[in-house]
């Protein structure tokens, strides 16, 4: 067998990233929770790979009060584009099983590492855009407060706390990436010398 | 001569002293010292127990934290409520229609949770109306009353509501006997003997959905039937009613109505009642009565007259009902959590009278009878009876349970509750209240599974309990600890109108059952509903004209509204769009002859305002809904009657120059 064929292992833990990538399509990749005062119990705004999910509705009332623009699914196209990528993802996976080269998965994962920048970076932006493009006739405006929600982790706006976070199927995708940054490290490093 | 003048000053100072110290301590220092610590529940803690309690007077249900003794709502069931516009919005109108109209008011003494097996299920609570005899059925998922049945051939619907160990029945007595409505009733009033009728209902209840149906009435002697419980366990099938009045007084009832050394407690064996009704013995008898249900979904009350009952003549038929004597104007009827003791309370007697159900069914086998009353059979007293409470104290009038074979009876008379062994039936404890105690009530106190840790006794007359206000004072309910040998009095809190008889569930058992936080807009069907902004419009029929608006924090719309006359009859369709959790809006117009509208979360309501005056009227959202809830406001233009300014509206922007 020559060294650059994947070990039975690799393929197992290929499948297992396919099937991770599928999964995701149908799971909340991303979660901001916001906490406020007057909402012990939280309010949650959901991103899955196709939609805005959540409490949509009741924090686009809020937000008029500061005159952000409403959030909408089909506003963003994003979430046309999304399922398709990952469904790719899921099948190039299944598909590296059969191709049997281990430099075609360490292509796979700087493909995958791109793509994940890429879309960090997207996100920001959209951060940025729904945080500062206020409407300058709004009820409340606070001279030099913008409402750009955190890329990832914990951040003040107002009265609201809000908190950026991987959601379930976020974290099936940073398992997907570990996976095969796994079968990669492995196949180069334990299988230089035979 | 001085000296001795002193002396015998100091002596009477001292004698009088004496007698000062022997006076029974004061009142306020008899809770027990850690009294604070048990009943106080933290900022943001949790009752142990939701505690449902009679609105009396009020007509309304109040509901408390046990033990805190915090008011947590009012629920509007047979009165008006202009704080939420129970009564007055177009949509709650028909839920107070009754036979004979609409009707503002009623007197609501006793509430009786549902049960499965004979334990609180925390479904629905059942309330009566004492005086338009009728019995309101209120969802515990909603805290709001769901279903207001009105009760034919009946006066007075104070024993009730009282049910089955399954729910099976809500069964209603009647305090007044009175001729049937299928009679005639213009009789004179000395006729008593012989035209005056007591009829008891048995109301089937919808094991699903809860709906209420008055399957068939007793038709019995004119006696005033007071209390009732039912059966459970061993005894379910038959159900018990204390009675006084069995001398069929007609006047001065509190000489003519005390004669009779014995009253009585009848049961009655409700199964061979459904027996003879398959059989068709009973008797479709023409009646005019108001069955009225909430729809959730189209948040409307809708009112039918159903014109028919079923009435089974008790007397005529053998085995139905059967007379246990009572001493002196039996009270309370108290079945005990095995089913098997039935405690009645003479109210004007020295001693408890408990009943045993195992004696009653072997009595009634060897026709143990001592006579008959109006044609019932009449048990022998000491045939039937497990035993005598001796000296409890005076006025007995209550009896609950705490699942450990232990009672507990007020004592009107002589202000105290006490402690007795159901068996043994020796006085256990017994502890003063403030003052004249009602009924009492543990968690779960009738029911086959008591909560035996708490019981709150409600008393009649408050006097200096509270800061005075006045000649008018609140009522008082006090909160005992009943887990030891000793029951300890921990708290005196107030209760609006005059609470009567009062239940208490388990927090969890409510809190979890499903609550309603909003309701989704999506399954709102009322036909004139707004489910967005672009909906809302103004439509003139005539002279009437339907504003169909909406109100989302924190605006109205529309907004500006013109074109409405003087004469008009005008009916705002208000839909709140939140779908938030406590975000509630009100809705108010200035001048108009009814209250405020309260609208939950996706629901619609409606307010008639006829304008009289022309000019400029204001409305605004009156609940606190946001920040800018100053600025939910909007204004209507009346024009005089006969004006041409047409219909318009808007939200936003100024109206066209054109209506100007
Ligand atoms: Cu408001």
């Amino acid at each position: 067998m020559k060294t650059t064929n994947l070990s039975l292992v690799s393929k197992v833990m290929l499948l297992i990233v396919g099937i991770l990538f599928i999964a995701s399509l149908f799971l909340p990749l991303w979660r901001i929770e916001l906490d406020a005062p007057q909402y012990p119990e939280g309010l949650t705004l959901q991103l899955h790979a196709n939609k805005i999910a959540g409490d949509v509705n009741i924090i686009n009332g809020l937000n008029h009060y500061i005159g952000m623009a409403t959030l909408h699914t089909e506003n963003f196209f994003e979430f046309k584009i999304l399922p398709y990528i990952f469904g790719a993802f899921g099948l190039i996976a299944f598909a590296l099983i059969f191709i049997n080269r281990r430099k075609a998965v360490l292509v796979f994962l700087i493909t995958f590492v791109l793509f994940i920048a890429l879309s960090a970076v997207d996100f920001y932006r959209w951060n940025y855009e729904y945080g500062h493009n206020l409407d300058p006739n709004a009820a409340i405006i606070v001279p030099g407060m913008a409402y750009q929600p955190p890329l990832l982790g914990f951040k003040q706006l107002l009265n609201f706390g809000a908190y950026s976070i991987p959601d379930v199927g976020g974290w099936l995708l940073t398992g997907a990436g570990l996976l095969l940054a796994t079968i990669v490290w492995v196949e180069y490093k334990y299988k230089k010398t035979t | 001569m001085k000296n001795r003048f002193l002396k015998a000053t100091f002596a009477i100072v001292l004698i009088g002293a004496y007698f000062v110290s022997c006076k029974p301590k004061n009142t306020s220092d008899v809770a027990v010292g850690d009294a604070a610590q048990r009943v106080y529940v933290a900022p943001g803690k949790y009752d142990e127990f939701y505690n449902f309690v009679s609105g009396g007077f009020s007509g309304q249900m109040s509901i408390y934290g046990l033990p805190s003794g915090r008011m947590l709502k009012v629920i509007p069931i047979f009165s008006q409520d202009p704080e939420s516009g129970w009564g007055y919005s177009e949509e709650t109108k028909p839920m107070l229609n009754t036979s004979e109209g609409y009707i503002p008011w009623d007197d609501q003494h006793h509430l009786e949770l549902s049960q499965t097996n004979g334990e609180v299920d925390g479904r629905w609570i059942f309330a009566n109306a004492n005086n338009t005899p009728r019995i309101a059925r209120v969802d515990l998922k909603r805290f709001k009353t769901a279903e207001i049945l009105e009760l034919p051939n009946s006066a007075g619907n104070h024993s009730s509501p009282f049910i089955t160990e399954n729910t099976e029945y809500v069964v209603a007595g009647t305090r007044f006997g009175v001729p049937g409505d299928y009679e005639d009733g213009d009789v004179p009033i000395n006729t008593y003997k012989k035209n005056f009728k007591a009829h008891i209902s048995f109301i089937k209840v919808d094991k699903e959905s809860g709906e209420m149906d008055l399957s068939f009435q007793l038709r019995l002697p004119g006696v005033n039937f007071d209390l009732s419980h039912a059966g459970k366990g061993k005894s379910h099938g038959w159900f018990f009613f204390t009675c006084y009045n069995s001398e069929l007084a007609n006047t001065l009832l509190e000489v003519n109505a005390s004669q009779n050394d014995k009253d009585f407690i009848m049961a009655v064996n409700w199964k061979k009642a459904e027996e003879y009704i398959k059989a068709g013995k009973g008797k479709i008898e023409k009646a005019r009565y108001a069955h009225n249900t909430w729809d959730d979904e189209t948040h409307t009350g809708k009112s039918v007259i159903k014109e028919e009952v079923l009435v089974l003549d008790a007397t005529a038929l053998k085995d139905i009902v059967y007379l246990m004597p009572c001493p002196k104007s039996p009270h309370g009827c108290d079945v005990d959590p095995t089913g098997e003791y039935i405690v009645g309370s003479g109210k004007l007697a020295a001693l408890i009278p408990v009943f045993s159900y195992t004696k009653m069914l072997a009595a009634i086998d060897k026709k143990d009878f001592e006579g008959d009353y109006e044609g019932i059979p009449v048990l022998k007293y000491n045939s039937v009876l497990h035993g005598e409470v001796q000296k409890p104290g005076l006025g007995p009038l209550h009896t609950e349970f705490d699942g450990k074979g232990n009672a507990y009876s007020t004592m009107f008379v002589s202000s105290e509750v006490v402690k007795w062994d159901i068996k043994t039936l020796k006085v256990l404890d017994r502890h003063p209240t403030y003052y004249s105690p009602g009924h009492l009530s543990i968690p779960g106190g009738d029911s086959k599974k008591p909560f035996g840790k708490y019981m709150v006794v409600y008393n009649k007359i408050t006097k200096d309990r509270y800061l005075p206000t006045g000649p008018e004072l609140t009522q008082s309910a006090q909160l005992f600890d009943i887990s030891g040998d000793k029951m300890q009095l921990l708290l005196d809190y107030p209760t609006i109108g005059e609470p009567h008889y009062a239940q208490s569930a388990p927090a969890d058992l409510i809190r979890n059952n499903g609550q309603l936080k909003i309701y989704d807009i999506k399954k709102n069907n009322h036909p004139r509903v707004s489910k967005g902004e672009k909906d809302t419009k103004v439509v003139r029929e005539g002279n009437k004209v339907h504003v169909y608006m909406t109100m989302i924090r924190s605006h109205f719309a529309p907004d500006n509204i013109e074109g409405i006359k003087v004469g008009d009859e005008v009916y705002f369709h208000v839909t709140n769009l939140e779908q938030d959790w406590d975000v509630p809006h009100g809705f108010s117009i200035r001048r108009a002859n009814a209250a405020e509208l309260l609208i939950m979360p996706g629901e619609t309501s409606t307010l008639y305002w006829k304008p009289t005056k022309v000019g400029i009227v204001p409305f605004y959202c009156t609940d606190f809904c946001s920040a800018l809830h100053q600025e939910m406001s909007g204004y209507l233009r009346v024009s005089p009657a006969g004006s041409n300014v047409p219909i318009s509206y808007s939200l936003g922007t100024n109206l066209p120059a054109s209506s100007k």
